[in-house]
């Protein structure tokens, strides 16, 4: 089975933010594998495990996305891929990213394609629909189980705490959700064998993309923070006072009950 | 300049959400005083028509079929396109829900257009509009234009965009017949887990539990509170990691991202990627037996004490006034 991952390299989910200049700073910060993408890359490994085939695992970014390409080989997908944008694409949206990534797949003939449902900095959801839909395959969004038995592919996914049992077929591309597995830690040997397996740096030109093409269609004007909340009232005394106090402050002062 | 906009409207449980209500609120400030058409699509919808031209719509398209019955992106896309290919809207609002999120991105790939994610505020109106959307699960925010001119598509999250006042009009409630075909998915079964059908991203009341729930049992008090004030159970990932609750209960940077009007933590220390989920509620009460605990520091109001003291007292309580 030919089995692709999209990921993204993201900030740590501990980090704070510093806006300066109206961007987010990145220095010092740490980054990760974007935790969705995690859950897609162990269940991409799984898949592969039990049917045969290659995971290669494919990433739009800079040189210091390797990083998190290398941590995904360590987990066990056998090739990566990074397609650097750093010299041609100066604004990058998820139009930009789901052409791009679409370009690099078309003649690649996937059975399965996997992503994180959400990246957790921009979280729009959007480029793994985008890329199935450029690739006229179907997709399924936020699965939490996914079985492949010949033919048929039984899902299930989260929908807003549901869970919607459903069939479809390969070719596929699926967005993981939280629930979907536990994803394994690299190993030390996996670790090791990681610094061998092939990692492709693939550029615009190299897809065959101009940089009109993949021009974002939309801009950001401002980022900013959220203003400070002022610290709020501890309510003292015995606590059945001090619930009955509270009730009536949500009621009278707060207005929310 | 004023647009047409498209707006989906989205049905649960037999009633209209409250988020095609606040959709259509947005869609009225995007179409800077155009034309605002609502959309429905389903097996039988047609009698939801007048509720949303009572909420601000001006016209109403049905488009019904029996392959619309459960949402697939193939049959609701197919019925979608159809409905912009008559109609060539200027613009299009979806809600950020479970449909609205995974059909957004095939309508905004076909129509080779930006979509702007998770909309919580609209800025200006008509061709000025610039839109306020969470980022890093809102730790902090970005406000997003369209570049060129195209269809501007939305989606908002639910809680966030007052709906319009209700009030009786007349619109027009056409049908539109599409051929719906070729089906990739096929709908087995919904299993309901979410309780009393209180969805976590619409709910008004969260009552959220923590590592210090201490148990799947832990969360029964946390489940009373929240069916006497109609609201939902959530849970930070320490409670869903230590298999007390589902992972879908989960709020926080990997989970859901919440605004209810008040969110009552209970047991949850407040680490910094559970408050991303949940710092922009409105009102936050926090239950913690650790005064010094970081909950405190996004809380409006702080109860230092055992939660299950405190939790079922507040049931108690609220039950003599309401």
């Amino acid at each position: 089975m030919n089995i692709y991952v999209l990921v993204k390299r993201t900030f740590d989910t501990e980090e704070k933010l510093v806006v300066s200049g109206g961007q987010i700073q990145e220095d010092g910060a740490e980054f990760i594998i974007n935790p969705y993408d995690e859950y897609a890359i162990e269940e991409a490994i799984t898949v592969r495990d039990a049917h045969g085939g290659e995971v290669t695992v494919v990433t739009i970014g800079d040189e210091e996305a390797e990083k998190q390409l290398r941590t995904a080989l360590a987990m066990g997908a056998d090739k990566a891929v990074l397609i650097n944008t750093e010299d041609d694409v100066e604004e990058m949206d998820q139009f930009t990213a789901a052409y791009i990534l679409a370009e690099y797949l078309k003649d690649k003939e996937a059975d399965l394609i996997l992503a994180g449902n959400v990246a957790i900095d921009g979280g729009s959801g959007q480029v793994g629909p985008r890329v199935a839909d450029l690739l006229d395959i179907n997709y399924v969004t936020t699965i939490t189980s996914l079985e492949i038995e010949g033919e048929t592919v039984k899902i299930v996914r989260d929908i807003e705490g549901d869970a919607e049992e459903l069939e479809t077929s390969l070719p596929l591309l699926v967005t993981a959700q939280q629930g979907l597995n536990e994803p394994r830690y690299p190993s030390l040997p996996g670790i090791m064998k990681a610094k061998k397996k092939p990692l492709e740096e693939l550029e615009l030109d190299d897809l065959d993309i101009d940089e009109e093409d993949v021009e974002a269609k939309t801009e950001t004007i401002e980022v900013y923070l959220p203003p400070k909340k002022q610290a709020g009232r501890i309510l003292e005394g015995e606590i059945p006072s001090q619930v009955s106090e509270l009730v009536s402050l949500l009621r009278s002062e707060a207005k929310v009950i | 300049m004023s647009k047409k906009v498209l707006v989906l409207g989205e049905t649960r449980e037999g009633a209209l959400r409250n988020v095609s209500f606040e959709a259509i609120a947005a869609a009225k400030k995007v179409s800077g005083g155009g034309e605002v058409v609502a959309v429905l699509l389903g097996e039988a919808v047609s009698e939801f028509g007048n509720e949303l031209v009572a909420y601000g719509a001006d016209r109403v398209i049905t488009v019904e079929h029996p392959h619309l019955k459960s949402y697939t992106s193939d049959g609701y896309g197919q019925a979608f396109m159809a409905v912009v290919d008559q109609e060539q809207p200027e613009a299009i609002v979806f809600g950020h829900t479970a449909v609205g999120k995974d059909l957004s991105p095939k309508i905004a790939s076909k129509l080779q257009t930006g979509l702007i994610s998770d909309v919580t505020d609209i800025e200006g109106e008509g061709a000025d509009a610039v839109f306020i959307r969470p980022i890093y699960s809102g730790k902090a925010f970005e406000k997003v234009k369209l570049k060129e001119n195209g269809v501007v598509f939305i989606t908002v999250r639910p809680n966030n965009i007052a709906p319009l006042e209700r009030e009786e009009r007349s619109g027009d409630v056409s049908s539109l017949s599409v051929d719906i075909t070729n089906l990739r998915t096929i709908i087995k079964n919904v299993v309901r887990k979410s309780a009393e059908g209180v969805d976590l991203s619409e709910a008004k009341v969260i009552i959220a539990g923590g590592r210090g729930v201490k148990s799947k049992d832990g969360f029964e008090p946390l489940q009373e509170l929240a069916d006497l004030l109609g609201g939902a159970v959530g849970a930070s990932r320490g409670a869903c990691d230590a298999d007390y609750c589902d992972y879908s209960l989960q709020i926080g940077q990997t989970g859901k991202v919440v605004t209810p009007d008040l969110y009552i933590a209970a047991g949850i220390s407040g680490a910094i990627q559970h408050m991303a989920g949940m710092s922009n509620s409105k009102v936050i009460v926090a239950i913690n037996k650790d005064p010094e605990a970081n909950i405190f520091k996004v809380a409006d109001y702080g109860i230092v004490g055992d939660l299950f003291d405190v939790i079922p007292l507040l049931t108690e309580e609220f039950k003599k006034v309401m």
